[in-house]
C-alpha cells in the first residue's frame, strides 16, 4: 500500500474515533462544550483528507458546493435566534437526508448507465465488480452494495422530505395538521409501493424511470407521513428523522467503501433511536402514538 | 470493496456503542444530543463528494453537486448550531471555558 491512501485511510479512522469520543463528551453536561469541538477537528479531516482520494473529477464544482453550502449554512445558523433552534437541526437533518439520498441517486443512475452499455440484466449471485472493469466499463455494484444503495436512498429521501415538513411546521409555515380519512391507509400503500420498486431495483433491474418513480414514492411518504403530525410533538419526529439520516448516511457509506461514513452513521442510527424513545417517554408517549396518534381522538398530550 | 461480513461487524459494534454512548443521559442533554448526532451525520458530505467525484454524465455531475450543497449544510450547520446549544451550558466559574470556537 502506498501512503497516501494509506494517510486517507487514517484520516478517516481519527475522524470516527474523534465522532465517538465527541459524542460521549456531549453526553455529559461538564464536557459537553468540548465534545461538538472534538467531532468539528474529526470532520475537517474527514473533508480535507476527501480532496486527496485519487480518481477524483469535477475538483473545482466540489470545492464550489462544499464553499457555498458551508457559508450559507453557517450564515443562517449564526443568524437565527435561540427559539428557533429546533426548526433548524430539521431543516439541517433534512439536508443530511438529501445528501444520502442524492449519493444514491447518482450510484443507481451510474449501475443504469453501465446496464445500458452491457445490454444485459446481471443475474443476482455475487459478482466481482473488478470483471467489469475489463472492459471499460465502470465497475457495477455487487447486489448487497445494491440493495444497501437502495435502502439508504430510500431512508434518506423520507427523512428528507420529512425533515422539511417538520422544518416548516416549527417555522409557522403550515399551521394546520394536515389530516383527510383513509391517510394511515393511503401512508401504507404508497411505503409499500416505494418498498415494491427498491426492490425492483435492488434486484438488478435498474432503469431511469424506475429510479424517478422510487424517489417520487418515497419524498411523497416521508411528506404525507409527517404533515399530519402537531407542532408539539415535532422534537421527537426530528430526532427520529435524525436516527433515519444516520441508518441512510451508514448504508450509503458501504456503497462508496467508505469506513468513517458507516461507523459514524451507525453510531447516529442507533444513538438517535435511543434518544428519540426517551424523548417520547419523557414527555409520557410512546413513538407509535407520536406517528399515528393524531388518527385516534384521544392524541394526548397534543399542544396544537 | 468492504467484504460483506467485516461490514456486518462494523455496523453491530457500531451500534452497540452509539446505544451505549446515550444510555445514561440527563434530559437537560436531549436536544443538544439530537443537534450533535445531527451534526456527525454531516459526514454524509464526504459521501456526496466522493459521489460527486465519480460522477461523469452532466445529469449525475447535476445530482452530485446538489448533494454536495446539502452535506455541506448539514455538516456547517449542524456544527453552528449545537455550538451555540452548548454555549448555555458554559461554566459559571470566573475565567472557565474561555470560549473556543472554530
Amino acid at each position: 500500500m502506498s501512503l497516501l491512501p494509506t494517510l486517507i485511510k487514517a484520516c478517516y479512522f481519527l475522524a470516527a474515533l474523534l465522532f465517538i469520543l465527541g459524542l460521549k463528551r456531549m453526553s455529559s453536561p461538564r464536557t459537553a462544550r468540548g465534545g461538538i469541538v472534538w467531532a468539528g477537528v474529526g470532520m475537517l479531516l474527514a473533508v480535507l483528507a476527501t480532496f486527496f482520494l485519487p480518481d477524483m473529477h469535477n475538483r473545482s464544482l466540489i470545492v464550489a458546493a462544499v464553499l457555498i453550502g458551508v457559508s450559507a449554512a453557517w450564515w443562517t445558523g449564526r443568524r437565527v435566534a435561540m427559539t428557533a433552534m429546533p426548526q433548524m437541526v430539521a431543516l439541517y437533518n433534512g439536508m443530511g437526508g438529501g445528501a444520502a439520498a442524492a449519493i444514491g441517486a447518482v450510484e443507481l443512475i451510474g449501475y443504469a448507465r453501465a446496464l445500458g452499455l452491457l445490454h444485459v440484466v446481471p443475474d443476482t449471485s455475487p459478482l466481482q465488480p473488478e470483471s467489469w472493469a475489463i472492459n471499460g466499463l465502470p465497475p457495477l455494484l455487487s447486489p448487497v452494495e445494491l440493495s444497501l444503495g437502495v435502502l439508504g436512498a430510500l431512508i434518506g429521501t423520507v427523512s428528507f422530505s420529512g425533515s422539511l415538513v417538520a422544518f416548516a411546521k416549527l417555522q409557522g409555515w403550515m399551521d394546520k395538521r394536515f389530516v383527510f380519512p383513509g391517510q394511515r391507509v393511503v401512508n401504507i400503500l404508497l411505503l409499500a409501493a416505494a418498498v415494491v420498486v427498491g426492490v425492483v431495483l435492488a434486484s438488478g433491474h435498474v432503469s431511469g424511470p424506475m429510479i424517478a418513480l422510487f424517489f417520487v414514492l418515497a419524498l411523497l411518504f416521508g411528506l404525507l407521513m409527517t404533515l399530519p403530525i402537531g407542532g408539539a410533538d415535532m422534537p421527537v419526529v426530528i430526532s427520529l428523522y435524525n436516527a433515519f439520516t444516520g441508518l441512510a448516511v451508514s448504508f450509503e457509506g458501504f456503497v462508496l467503501g467508505n469506513e468513517a461514513m458507516i461507523i459514524a452513521g451507525m453510531v447516529v442510527g442507533a444513538a438517535g433511536t435511543l434518544l428519540t424513545q426517551l424523548m417520547a417517554k419523557a414527555m409520557n408517549r410512546s413513538i407509535g402514538n407520536v406517528l399515528f396518534g393524531s388518527f385516534g381522538a384521544a392524541a394526548g398530550g397534543d399542544a396544537q | 470493496m468492504i467484504d460483506g461480513f467485516l461490514a456486518l461487524y462494523i455496523f453491530m459494534l457500531a451500534a452497540f456503542c452509539g446505544y451505549e454512548i446515550i444510555a445514561r443521559v440527563p434530559v437537560i442533554l436531549h436536544t443538544p444530543l439530537m443537534s450533535g448526532s445531527n451534526f456527525i451525520h454531516g459526514i454524509v458530505l464526504v459521501g456526496a463528494m466522493i459521489a460527486l467525484g465519480h460522477a461523469q454524465t452532466p445529469f449525475e455531475i447535476t445530482i452530485g453537486f446538489v448533494g454536495v450543497l446539502l452535506g455541506a449544510g448539514n455538516a456547517a450547520g449542524g456544527y453552528v448550531v449545537t455550538e451555540r446549544m452548548l454555549e448555555m451550558f458554559k461554566s459559571s466559574k470566573p475565567g472557565a471555558g474561555k470560549g473556543d470556537r472554530g
